[in-house]
């Protein structure tokens, strides 16, 4: 039995310890914004966060999760938007959308190391994380504008 | 009562999609109370006022407009929903959008080929305005006043002589009651009065897609449904000789294994056929899968060799083939001599790629078969899985979720009838979930295409003589087996309608079988068309020591509409005279990009350079400038684009700006890592590390997009960028390092 938090709440799970925590979220606790992308942590769809570190989810086995605190793109702010949502709305930065959850769960957590990221910063942190679309030029704008509304 | 409800609701859309002064149908709408709700029915359908298929009206005020159309990021969604809203004069901030299922009485839902908002605005516009007279009526009817003397203003009717006013929601009881107006009866507004055509609105699911709580297909869930992931035959035809699933029965969380048969040729959007894990989760049937010992009968195709028949492509496309189009004499002007220059292009298999893999989940249940999907299509879904499930297609319900990208792979419903095949087999809800391994191997591909270019220099530089050759397995190839020419439809992507000004042209297309699934991707033929053309333009141009803009105006030579009435040309489905290749336009777009791109005014580093391409598709007319740097390595940095886009009216410029930044991406992908090859048959690539795409350090930093004000009839928008984004990168790699790109992608070539 592995005990966890997800988005605040205290979980417990007795599967296949195996099973990364992307299934476990999407599968078992219906929380569907965590997204399936390529499986082996190549896009980014799947970003969360462990113990406030973006993760890539797909590849997290649940048996290295005990005690963890899973935050994921529903429970990314407790109440109202995080200002990484709140600069994707206003740069309307989405266009499917798909992967859109992972980018934001990786702009917060670069945000929360860098204050103000360069874009050699932005490039780092966020290359992970594919958008067959094409938003790049948008989520770059967007986290430097809610870096610029955190200060 | 249904049987009158579809008959005039069908009439309502066919009278304005045909041509001529058609009258609507009577209207029927259907009494809430008491009216058993049919499957798949939206609120607008059960609205009290609801005088067509796309739109309802409640006395809360309620307005609920249907998007027909597949949303899969280019914002048809809302960009169709809003015009309604503009004609009707309502308050977008009380519209919900209500998605349609899959249903012929809306016209065709198959959102491809760039053409939601040119095929639909005018049915939009109508609907919105019918609704609109209909309130003016009921209003005038309650005032004892002449509706000539009342109007709108945001969702409310006026009478403006005594200032009296009454909400939609106050006049959907009345309205309802009313006849539906004669097409000729109706006004439709100003230009001058447009409340959101033309300025456009974010998308309806902004929010949603910003918080998680958007609904795409792989996040479709119903009670008691388990999980499929399926082993499909590695190579296309090929069958199940043996199985033996005994190590995958015993993963924990697997129930059991369903073989699915393999297609009847040709394979169009059939199953592919293989071995089904069935489990309690999409992780456990995953790892099933990989416990199945499979022996396999690969079949024909088992000889396909990718690289073999590359050179197959190429010697076909130096030999004589098909003439399509035909101006002059090609031979006789290359007979007279002078300077000769050839050259030659080629374009691998490019898979789509999208984010959200292939999904789908069905429920079969009383003879009827209940879908949620992410489809480009839902009626090729009730195609398919009605000839799969022997039912009757008013029997396949297919909702459709949000898209997780499209470009194409998600019109054809293979993933979808897979779902509906093994529901029916287990008599229980199916979630069918594709790996990214699945979706890179089992796509339907943008062709592989070999072009052959030869030219006959004149007076300064200008040829005399065209001749242009293409060779590429044909989409057509999954409807029909035997189909080894490209259709007109394809051909003339960026081929047959070459708007250059030229005594002698010739545009020949030759023969190639396929060995895999062709589709239409992104942009589709126009992709390596454009390609060959417009890098071949701008070889011309330096081997005449020309500029390359100036050179391809001189080419274009006069502004004119070019004839192609002995060419078999079909325009995109367009009529030719609303929507002709005006070369003025063409014209204006490369002037426009030349200036906003300050085209041979900027200073450049070392090792950087500025390329140009221009070209029309799916109706619209793009030049665009890119520029690049290329360092010690040969890598490259894009670190500005700038892109000039006549698409006539323009409903929604924001989401119109963001098409064509992320076709620069997707250019981008196509140039430096597209590229599917095969080996016996079977596709060698398998996920992101061996099929790259584009991340943020490789796409274009900036990418500038100019729209071109017109009230020419709207156009496409999500396609036309790739074409020219992907010649003019090659272009501008030339300009920096000298090396001509005539193979794609970049990494067949040796940049330093």
């Amino acid at each position: 039995m592995i005990q966890l938090k997800v988005n605040g709440i205290q979980r417990s799970f007795d599967g296949d310890p195996q099973m990364p925590l992307l299934w476990y979220l999407r599968d078992e606790l219906r929380l569907t914004g965590t997204k399936f992308g390529c499986g082996i942590a190549l896009c980014g769809a799947c970003t969360a966060h462990k113990n406030g570190e973006a993760i890539r989810s797909c590849v997290t086995p649940m048996s290295t999760l005990a005690g963890a605190e899973i935050t994921t793109i529903e429970g990314l702010s407790e109440n109202g938007l995080h200002p990484v949502q709140k600069a994707w709305i206003q740069v309307n930065v989405p266009q499917c959308g798909y992967c859109q959850p992972g980018q934001m769960m990786q702009a917060a957590a670069l945000l929360k190391s860098k204050k103000n990221p360069s874009d050699a910063d932005i490039d780092d942190a966020m290359s992970g994380n594919i958008c067959r679309c094409g938003t790049y030029q948008r989520i770059r704008v967007a986290i430097k504008a809610a870096a610029e509304a955190q200060t | 009562m249904s049987a009158i409800e579809n008959v005039s609701r069908r009439g309502f859309l066919k009278g304005l999609v045909a041509a001529g002064g058609l009258v609507l149908a009577v209207r029927f709408y259907p009494e809430i109370a008491g009216h058993e709700r049919a499957p798949g029915s939206n609120q607008a359908d059960l609205a009290k006022f609801h005088p067509n298929v796309f739109l309802g009206i409640n006395p809360d005020g309620t307005v609920y407009i249907v998007a027909h159309r597949s949303e899969m990021g280019t914002t048809s969604r809302t960009s169709l929903p809003l015009v309604v809203a503009d004609e009707l004069d309502a308050d977008w901030k009380r519209v919900k959008i209500e998605q349609a299922i899959g249903d012929p009485k809306y016209g065709s839902q198959n959102t491809d080929g760039s053409q939601s908002i040119r095929g639909f605005y005018d049915v939009m516009r109508m609907a919105g305005a019918t609704g609109r007279l209909m309130l003016i009526q009921a209003a005038a009817r309650q005032w004892g006043v002449d509706p000539a003397q009342c109007a709108t203003e945001m969702h409310v009717v006026v009478h403006q002589a005594t200032n009296r006013k009454l909400g939609y929601g106050e006049l959907a009881t009345a309205a309802s009651k009313l006849p539906v107006p004669a097409i000729a009866d109706i006004k439709l507004k100003p230009k001058s009065a447009w409340r959101y055509i033309g300025k456009g609105s974010p998308s309806y699911d902004l929010e949603a897609l910003c918080t998680g709580k958007a609904v795409f297909g792989m996040d479709g869930q119903l009670d008691g449904m388990v999980y499929a992931s399926i082993e499909h035959p590695p190579v296309l035809g090929g069958k199940v000789k043996s199985v033996d699933d005994q190590e995958a029965l015993k993963v924990a969380g697997v129930r059991q294994t369903v073989q699915i048969d393999p297609y009847q040729p040709p394979p169009a959007f059939q199953p592919l056929g293989g071995i089904a894990v069935i489990a309690d989760n999409t992780w456990a049937a995953f790892q099933g899968r990989k416990k199945l010992k499979i022996d396999w009968d690969n079949g024909a195709n088992e000889s396909y060799d990718s690289e073999a028949y590359k050179k197959e492509l190429q010697e076909t496309a130096r030999k004589p083939a098909k003439v399509v189009r035909s101006e002059g004499d090609v031979d006789a002007a290359f007979a007279k001599g002078g300077k000769i220059i050839e050259a030659d292009y080629y374009v691998p298999l490019l898979a789509h790629a999208s984010m959200e893999p292939m999904v789908a989940l069905a429920e079969f249940k009383d003879g009827r078969a209940t879908i949620w999907a992410p489809t480009q299509n839902p009626q090729a879904v009730q195609d398919i899985v009605s000839q799969e499930l022997h039912i009757a297609k008013e029997n396949v319900i297919c909702h459709v979720t949000l898209l997780g990208g499209g470009f194409g792979r998600k019109s054809k419903p293979d993933y979808v009838a897979e779902a509906a095949v093994l529901s029916k087999k287990l008599n229980k809800p199916v979630k069918v979930v594709w790996t990214r391994e699945d979706d890179i191997k089992f796509d339907y591909y943008n062709a592989v295409a070999a072009m052959h270019m030869k030219a006959a220099m004149g007076e300064k530089g200008k040829p005399s003589a065209w001749l242009q050759r293409s060779v590429f397995p044909p989409i057509t190839s999954i409807f029909d087996v035997n189909a080894v020419y490209g259709d007109p439809g394809h051909l003339q992507q960026g081929w047959t309608d070459i708007p250059y000004d030229l005594p002698n042209l010739r545009v020949e297309n030759g023969a190639a079988k396929a060995h895999v699934r062709i589709g239409w991707l992104r942009s589709v033929a126009n992709i390596y068309h454009a390609f060959a053309v417009q890098c071949f333009t701008d070889e011309l141009a330096h081997a005449s020591g020309r500029d390359a803009v100036d050179y391809q105006l001189d080419l274009l030579g006069k502004p004119r509409i070019v004839d192609l009435k002995n060419t078999n040309y079909p325009n995109y489905g367009a009529p030719y005279d609303v929507y002709p290749i005006d070369t003025a336009r063409l014209i204006n777009v490369m002037q426009m990009a030349a200036e906003k791109s300050g085209w041979g005014k900027r200073r450049l580093g070392k090792r950087a350079g500025l390329g140009f391409a221009a070209h029309r598709s799916f109706l619209t007319y793009v030049a665009t400038v890119v520029e690049v740097e290329v360092d010690d390595q040969g890598e490259i940095k894009i670190p500005r684009v700038d892109t000039v886009v006549d698409a006539g009216l323009v409903v929604n410029p924001e989401a119109t700006h963001a098409q064509f930044q992320g076709a620069a991406v997707f250019g981008t992908s196509v140039v430096k890592t597209g590229e599917i090859t095969a080996t016996k048959g079977a596709i060698d690539q398998s996920n992101f590390q061996d099929y790259p795409v584009a991340r943020m350090n490789e796409a274009p930093y900036q990418t500038n997009v100019y729209l071109v004000e017109s009230d020419a009839p709207p156009a496409g928008v999500g396609e036309p960028g790739v074409p020219p984004f992907v010649a003019a990168l090659c272009n501008a790699i030339f300009a920096a390092t000298g090396k001509r790109i005539r193979e794609l992608p970049l990494s067949k070539n040796k940049l330093v």
